[in-house]
This record gives structure tokens, C-alpha cells and sequence, in this order.
């Protein structure tokens, strides 16, 4: 469907005059991505919220027992770079693939990279779940550990979903090329990653440093 | 092995064995509702055959039109008000003999209120002001649709979804008994281990998913697709609270989702969210619950306000009294709604200084609110008013929603809120505002944009008749409960000692009776006007005199709504366009105009949300897990799938397109005196007040 728009100014990287019509759909595409994405923020808010209102109880292990710093700091640098590797596939998109007949192989690259970030990210994430069962955390053992688990867990889910839509992505451009939908999905999607990031971050200082301190 | 396959759904879950069983007037009554819904299928599938509508059904459902949408969520919104009020009437009934006891068991009754609550906010009230925004705001904005037509189908198959789960647990087992807020710990998995809840939870988390993208995809339809010129302050002002209602869908959602989830695990996983012991907080689900459920008020009413600007102008043939003023106390209210949560539950231990400032947030509300009240009786003053139906429902909203609101003024005060918390004079305010402030608004918008999507005019007598059966109805129903409260009535009585309380018992059971009829009468209404459809056609498409870009266009308004899209370079652009004369000129060029196809996406999403839903709430998992895998694949393959467009030639459209033209220009039209009888093809003589 063609739309009459007058100015192109999206919150994202936009793509630039030489992408014509494209530039134009990201206009509409990527600012309700972006506004469901604030809506997002909210439910996060709202799990930041019940977190912080829990205390770690007596009988169970609190965050002295149950974190591993180190691992937390690697899981952070994984997807830090990660997010990185995104920005390189997100401009490798913007300066080659104005015409359909770009080569995809940097693009697929990056977006390749960023997957295997994830994917690290991932395995810690979910190796530091199993430790901290072992030590007798798990999410049945008190609020403070359900708030924790689910927190963490929600974030969890949301990087596995962003993974699977990366893969789903590269297997569209590769069978299809990077024609205007998969730009505008490809848009989206960094916007997705980025925002894992910065709510990462907050679960890093809030919940990893703030139950350390 | 059956376990593996059929979870905890046993042969005694089904209702219908129940009644067998345990004969008795409860099993009875639930097993009447459960035995209607497999008759009313096999009358349906048998209606559908036997006229041949299979087709035009799957036309229906796979469309991406937003009238064909909006429709689909009145329809659907239509039928569970028919159990919402047929709740309601068995309620009240009991209630009216229901001195040491009536004829309801207490499970019984805990269930009806529950699932009335439930059913009037989520799957009556909601999916109503969806239909309505769908269809007028792409018309007002001058767009040939939303920004997302196929997230629209989305949105709409998960509120279906959520109203399956609803519904089917009306057969299949039975609903929470919790109230429509679901307080744990009474919906924990230690009071309450059965399936009530998790029909409940999934219920209105799905549809709670699919008012978020509506939210947002309304959002950016306002934001991103108005027409050249339409700039903000242009707008009608039911976009404008549709806007608002959007806004306040993305941030007030988001509570219900994550208060939603974090029940279902400690239901589902033995967390402990909300439990009494090892850390759990169960004021926690409390102010989750309300840092939606008030916002969820405001999404309600906020366009029912927007229908009453656009009744109280058009109506009364002037434009719009204070139109900045209203919108910024639109605005005002949309902002103050996240600030006022608290007051759900002064009593329930905060600080005397937090409840005072929650109190007084509150009683600000109804600064912003009278401002609107106002800015109505302003624009009726001097004007030419026809009082019909949707004037009947103006004036009815002016009395009681007036007096609603101030009730909502006493309760607002902490003192007297612990006087006055869960008795029934909360159940006469909050009844007070919904029925003749959104439900008002609603039935009144249905009735001056009938005509616009279905290209004739309901019966005007028959929908006074409506109007008034619902106010007085209302009155009879509601306003003793004021009288019972302060005497002491608690709500969610099932039964009571005080003989005093009988009479105004019995006076509220006749107005449930008024108000059962009311109902009816809307489907009267429709019925009789669908018969009588050809005296009542306004092919021209402006039968009320109608400012806004909506009314500048045929009737029906064809799939792409506009032939050129219009451009706008004043408030009221259609009155003015009107008045100077250039509505309806012909125009020179037309162009190829390109929608996009239908799609089956939401369809399947519709049925696996509800097979996801189904397969937890009976512990499944194998179809649980199935639906979720299925929901996924399906997104995947659509993103692969080609994105279909059809292109309408430019000749089609400008042969139907100018036809209309022509006898818009050639008809006479007709002045606000004829508007109620078959002289008005939808062709208005301009008969404008202008403001001093």
C-alpha cells in the first residue's frame, strides 16, 4: 500500500535518499515498532517494579550465594558486542543495498555474528540458571528468587525470540534477497536488539551490581 | 495414557453431565447457558448452509478491511452483551429474593458476577469501541486504511481468542469466582486449585495481548496517515480520544500482561508472585491490577466522549464549543489516569498521606471532565437541535453520567471511602458511568454511523424507544443500589437478613427486567430496519448534516473509502466544503488505487492462541505446546509468504466515483426537518448556525 508521506524522520538509522520508495515505508513500519517497543518497556517496568519490592528471604540464598559476577560481566560483554556486530549489519544495510543487486554476504556476516554473540550470551545465561538451582535458588523457593528468575527470565526469552527472528531473517535475504521487506524487517529487528541491550543494562547495574552492593 | 492427552478434562468437567448428575436449579440454569451454545452452532452452521453464505463468512473473516474488522468486533461484542445482561437480570433477580437466602448457590453466584465483570469490560465494552474506532478513524483521518490492516486481523482473532476461552468455559468446566479483579490469594493456587482461574487469567491475557496492538496500531494510523492538512489540531475529536484511548492502551496493558503472567506462574509453577508465604505480596497483583484497571476506565470512556462531541456539534448543526479546551482535557485525562490507582484500595493499609494524595489526584479528574460537560451544553446553546435518538442519549449522559461522576467525587474521599468501600454504592457508581457514559456513547455511535458502513439509516423511533428503555432501565436498576450501600450492603451479596433492603431489592430487579429489554429492543431495532432497508437508504452518505471527512463519501463507503484522497484546510473540513460549495465537485484525475488482499493470518492466529489457552488451562501440553510451536511457524511462513496487493483500476473507481458525483450535484437534499423519514437520501441542505 503506497502512502503519501511527507517527511521521512524515524526513530532508528534511517536509510537514506538513495533507498527511495523503501525509506519511505520505514517511515510508518519502523515508528510502530518502535512505539510497541515502549510498550515492551513497560512490561519490563513492571517485573523491574514487583523485583524491587522483594526482599531475598532467610531460609534461601541471596544474591551472595547465587551470583557469579564474572560470568554476569561475560554474559554483558557478549551481548554488548553483539549488539555492535548488529550496528555493522544495520549500515553494511544502509550503504550497500540500495540496489537489489548488492551481494548479501557482508550482511549475512555481521547478522551471523551477532547470532553467535547471542547465542554465548545464551549459554551463560542459562548455565548460571542451573548453578544457581543447584545452590538451592530455584524460582519456587521464595518471592525474591521468583521476582529474580522471572525478571532475567523474561529477558531470556526476549534475546531467544530475537535470535530466532536474526536466523529467520538471513534465511529470507539468502533465499530472496534484500528486497524492501526484509529491510524493513531487518530495521525492526535492530531496533528489537538494541533495546535488549539497554534493558540488559539495567538488569546488570539493578539487579546483578544492586544485589552485590 | 487418557491423562497424557486429555490433562485434568474428565467427563464430569462438561456441564451438561453435571446437570444429569446432580440435578438441581443451579446445574440447571448453567446447563441452559452451556446447551445454548452447541444449539445456537448447529443453527448457525445450518443458516449459513442453507443460504449459502459460507463463502461471504470466509470472505468476511480473512478480510483486512477495517470496516469489515469493526464489524466483526460489534458483532462479536453484540452477543456477549446478551450474556452480560442475561447475567446481570439473573443476579439482580436473585438478589431480589434473595432475603436469608435466594435461589442461587454461592459458587454459583461468585461465578456470575465474575464472569459478568469480566465479560462487560473485556469482551462487551472493549471490542465495542474497537468496532467503532476501526471503522470511523481511517474515515475521519482521510486514509484508505490503518497502518497494519493484517496486525488489525491479528488483533481482532486474539480478542476472539480470549472470548472462546471465555465462552467455552461456560460448557467445559466452570470460571473463576474471584470478581472480575481476580485477587489472588483467592485465585492462588492454594485456594483455589480448579480451572476457574486459568480461564480467567487466559482470557483476558490474549485479548489483553491483542488490545496492545491494536493500541498500537492505532497510535501510528493517527500519527502517520492523515491526509494532507489534516494537521493535529484539525482532527475530529473522536480521533482525538481515539488517540488517546490508543496511548493509553500501549502503557495500561502492559500491567494486565505482566500481573496476568506472574499468576499463571505461581498457578502454573509454584512461583510465589502473590502467595501468603515464603515472600510473596500479594498488594503487588493489587497495584498491577489497577495500574491497568484505572487507565482501562479511561480507554472506555474517552471515546464515548468523542462520540458526544460529534453528536453534540452535528446535532445541534453548530460547530464544536471550546474544541482546544476539549481536547486538552481529553488530554488531561488521558495523563491524570495513570496518577489515581491507588483509590481502587484506600483500605487496605497504606499511610493516611499516600491515600490523601491519591484522593485528591482523583477529585482533580473531574476538573477536566466538567470542562468537557461544559464545553457540550455551550455547543447545544442557540443551536438547532433535533432531538433524536442520539440526542436522547446526550441528554440521558448529561443527567446521569453527571451524577455518576460526582459519586465517583465521594468515593474519591479516603474518609468516606471506608465507609463506603465494597458496598453497593460502588457497584451503583461505577454502573453509573459505564451504562450511561460508554455504553451511551456507543449505542449513540452506532447510530449515526450505521447508515455511513451499511448504507441505511436504523429506524428512528424504535431507537428512541431503545434509548429511553436503557435510561430508565438504568434508573430502576442502579440508583437504589446508592440507597442500599449507604444502608450497609455489601456487593457480591448472594444473600442478606435485612428485610429493609427487599423493597429497593425488588425495585432494581425491575429495572434489570427494563434493562433486558433494552436490549432486545436493540436487536428490534436492527431486525426491523434491515426489513425495511429500502425506504431507509441514504445513498448520497451525509444523512445527518454531517462536518467531519467520514460523511464525504458514499454510502456505503466503498473498500477504499476515498476515490483521491481529500485534503483538509480547515476544522469541520466537510461543513465547509459544504458551505462553499465544492463538495462533490467532479475531479479531473483518478488513479490506480492498490489495497491490500485478503489473508488467513489472523484466522490461524485465532486458533492457536485459543489452543494454547485451551491446552493450559486442562494442563494439555501437548496441545498447548503444539498451538505455540503452530503460532510461530505460521508467523515465519508468512514473513515469506508474498504480501498480496490488488489493484482496483482507475476506470472502476472513477465510473462509481463519479456516478456518485453527479447525483449528489443533482439532488436537491433535504433540511434538518425531513431527516428522520424517507425523504432523506443522505444529500444535507447546508443548514448551519454559524458561531457568533
Amino acid at each position: 500500500m503506497s502512502f503519501s508521506i511527507r517527511k521521512s524522520l524515524h526513530p532508528g538509522l534511517n536509510l537514506g535518499e538513495d533507498h527511495g520508495d523503501d525509506r519511505l515505508e520505514a517511515e510508518t513500519s519502523v515508528f510502530g515498532f518502535w512505539v510497541f517497543m515502549m510498550s515492551d518497556l513497560v512490561t519490563f517496568g513492571m517485573f523491574f517494579a514487583v523485583f524491587a519490592t522483594t526482599m531475598p528471604l532467610a531460609c534461601c540464598p541471596g544474591p551472595k550465594e547465587l551470583f557469579d559476577l564474572g560470568s554476569v560481566a561475560w554474559q554483558t560483554a557478549f551481548l554488548l558486542a553483539s549488539s555492535l556486530t548488529s550496528g555493522m549489519a544495520i549500515l553494511t544495510l544502509k550503504q550497500e543495498h540500495a540496489s537489489r543487486s548488492a551481494s548479501t554476504k557482508k550482511l549475512v556476516f555481521w547478522l551471523l555474528v551477532t547470532v553467535l554473540l547471542g547465542c554465548g550470551f545464551l549459554y551463560r545465561e542459562i548455565s548460571d540458571f542451573i548453578a544457581m538451582a543447584a545452590a538451592g535458588g530455584p524460582p519456587t523457593r521464595s518471592g525474591y528468587l521468583s521476582a529474580l528468575w522471572s525478571l532475567v527470565g523474561l529477558h531470556g526469552l526476549h534475546v531467544t525470540g530475537g535470535l530466532i527472528w536474526c536466523l529467520v531473517i538471513v534465511a529470507g535475504i539468502v533465499v530472496r534477497g534484500v528486497d524492501h521487506r526484509w529491510k524493513l524487517t531487518l530495521l525492526r529487528w535492530a531496533v528489537f536488539w538494541h533495546f535488549l541491550d539497554v534493558v540488559w543494562i539495567a538488569i546488570f547495574s539493578f539487579v546483578f551490581l544492586g544485589g552485590l552492593l | 495414557m487418557l491423562d497424557a492427552i486429555f490433562g485434568r478434562l474428565t467427563w464430569d468437567s462438561i456441564i451438561l453431565v453435571q446437570a444429569v448428575e446432580q440435578p438441581n436449579i443451579n446445574t440447571f440454569i448453567t446447563a441452559g447457558a452451556a446447551a445454548m451454545m452447541p444449539v445456537g452452532g448447529v443453527m448457525i452452521v445450518a443458516l449459513l448452509t442453507w443460504m449459502k453464505w459460507w463463502k461471504p463468512l470466509f470472505e468476511w473473516l480473512t478480510s483486512v478491511d477495517h470496516k469489515k474488522i469493526g464489524t466483526m468486533y460489534i458483532i462479536f461484542a453484540v452477543i456477549m452483551l446478551f450474556r452480560g445482561v442475561v447475567e446481570g437480570m439473573l443476579m439482580r433477580a436473585n438478589q431480589a429474593v434473595g432475603l436469608n437466602g435466594g435461589f442461587l448457590s454461592s459458587d454459583h453466584f461468585n461465578q456470575l458476577f465474575t464472569t459478568h465483570g469480566t465479560n462487560m469490560i473485556f469482551f462487551v465494552a472493549m471490542p465495542f469501541l474497537f468496532g467503532l474506532i476501526n471503522i470511523i478513524v481511517p474515515l475521519q483521518i482521510g486514509a484508505r486504511d490503518v497502518a497494519f490492516p493484517r496486525l488489525n486481523q491479528i488483533s481482532l482473532g486474539l480478542t476472539a481468542a480470549g472470548g472462546f476461552l471465555f465462552m467455552i468455559s461456560l460448557m467445559i468446566g466452570e470460571f473463576s469466582t474471584g470478581g472480575w479483579t481476580g485477587y489472588p490469594s483467592f485465585t492462588g493456587r492454594l485456594v483455589n486449585p480448579g480451572v476457574g482461574p486459568d480461564y480467567y487469567i487466559l482470557a483476558i491475557a490474549i485479548s489483553g495481548i491483542g488490545s496492545t496492538l491494536t493500541g498500537v496500531n492505532f497510535s501510528v494510523t493517527i500519527y502517520k496517515l492523515r491526509t494532507a492538512g489534516m494537521s493535529f489540531m484539525r482532527m475530529p475529536l473522536f480521533t482525538w480520544t481515539a488517540l488517546c484511548t490508543s496511548i493509553l492502551l500501549i502503557f495500561a496493558m502492559p500491567p494486565l500482561t505482566a500481573c496476568c503472567a506472574m499468576l499463571g506462574l505461581d498457578r502454573f509453577l509454584g512461583f510465589h508472585f502473590f502467595t501468603n508465604d515464603m515472600g510473596g505480596n500479594l498488594m503487588n497483583f493489587i497495584n498491577l491490577f489497577w495500574m491497568f484497571g484505572h487507565p482501562e476506565v479511561y480507554i472506555l470512556i474517552l471515546p464515548a466522549f468523542g462520540v458526544m462531541s460529534e453528536i453534540s456539534s452535528t446535532f445541534s448543526g453548530k460547530r464544536l464549543y471550546g474544541y482546544t479546551s476539549i481536547v486538552a482535557a481529553t488530554m488531561c485525562i488521558a495523563v491524570l489516569s495513570f496518577t489515581v490507582w491507588l483509590h481502587h484500595f484506600f483500605t487496605m493499609g497504606q499511610s493516611a498521606t499516600v491515600n490523601a494524595a491519591f484522593g485528591v489526584a482523583t477529585m482533580l479528574i473531574a476538573i477536566p471532565t466538567g470542562v468537557k460537560i461544559y464545553d457540550w451544553l455551550a455547543t447545544l446553546w442557540g443551536g438547532r437541535i433535533r432531538f433524536t435518538a442520539p440526542m436522547i442519549y446526550l441528554c440521558g449522559f448529561f443527567v446521569l453520567f453527571t451524577i455518576g461522576g460526582l459519586s465517583g467525587v465521594v468515593l474519591a474521599s479516603p474518609t468516606l471511602d471506608y465507609q463506603l468501600h465494597n458496598s453497593q454504592f460502588l457497584v451503583a457508581h461505577f454502573h453509573n458511568v459505564i451504562i450511561p457514559g460508554v455504553l451511551f456513547g456507543i449505542l449513540a455511535g452506532i447510530h449515526i454511523w450505521f447508515p455511513k458502513i451499511y448504507g441505511f439509516r436504523l429506524m428512528e423511533g424504535l431507537s428512541r424507544i431503545t434509548a429511553f428503555l436503557w435510561a430508565i432501565g438504568f434508573i430502576l436498576a442502579f440508583m437504589p443500589l446508592y440507597q442500599t450501600g449507604l444502608m450497609g450492603m455489601t456487593r457480591r451479596t448472594v444473600a442478606y437478613e435485612d428485610p429493609a433492603l427487599v423493597p429497593w431489592m425488588i425495585v432494581s430487579g425491575i429495572g434489570a427486567l427494563i434493562l433486558g429489554c433494552a436490549f432486545l429492543s436493540i436487536l428490534l431495532t436492527i431486525f426491523v430496519s434491515v426489513l425495511n432497508r429500502k425506504k431507509l437508504m441514504v445513498p448520497i452518505g451525509d444523512p445527518w448534516d454531517g462536518r467531519s471527512l467520514e460523511w464525504a463519501t458514499p454510502a456505503p463507503t466503498p473498500e477504499w473509502n476515498f476515490a483521491v484522497l481529500p485534503k483538509v484546510d480547515c476544522r469541520d473540513a466537510f461543513t465547509d466544503a459544504k458551505a462553499k460549495g465544492t463538495a462533490y465537485q467532479p475531479i479531473e484525475k483518478y488513479e490506480d488505487i492498490e489495497m491490500p488482499a485478503n489473508t488467513y493470518y489472523g484466522f490461524i492466529i485465532m486458533i492457536m492462541a485459543s489452543g494454547l489457552g485451551f491446552g493450559l488451562v486442562w494442563h494439555m501440553w501437548w496441545l498447548a505446546i503444539a498451538s505455540l510451536l503452530g503460532a510461530i511457524a505460521t508467523a515465519i511462513t508468512y514473513a515469506f509468504l508474498p504480501q498480496k496487493q490488488y489493484i482496483i483500476p482507475a476506470a472502476e473507481v472513477r465510473e462509481i466515483d463519479e456516478a456518485w458525483r453527479r447525483s449528489a450535484r443533482e439532488g436537491r437534499g433535504i433540511t434538518r426537518d425531513d431527516e428522520g423519514n424517507e425523504a432523506n437520501q443522505g444529500l444535507a441542505r447546508p443548514d448551519n448556525i454559524t458561531n457568533p
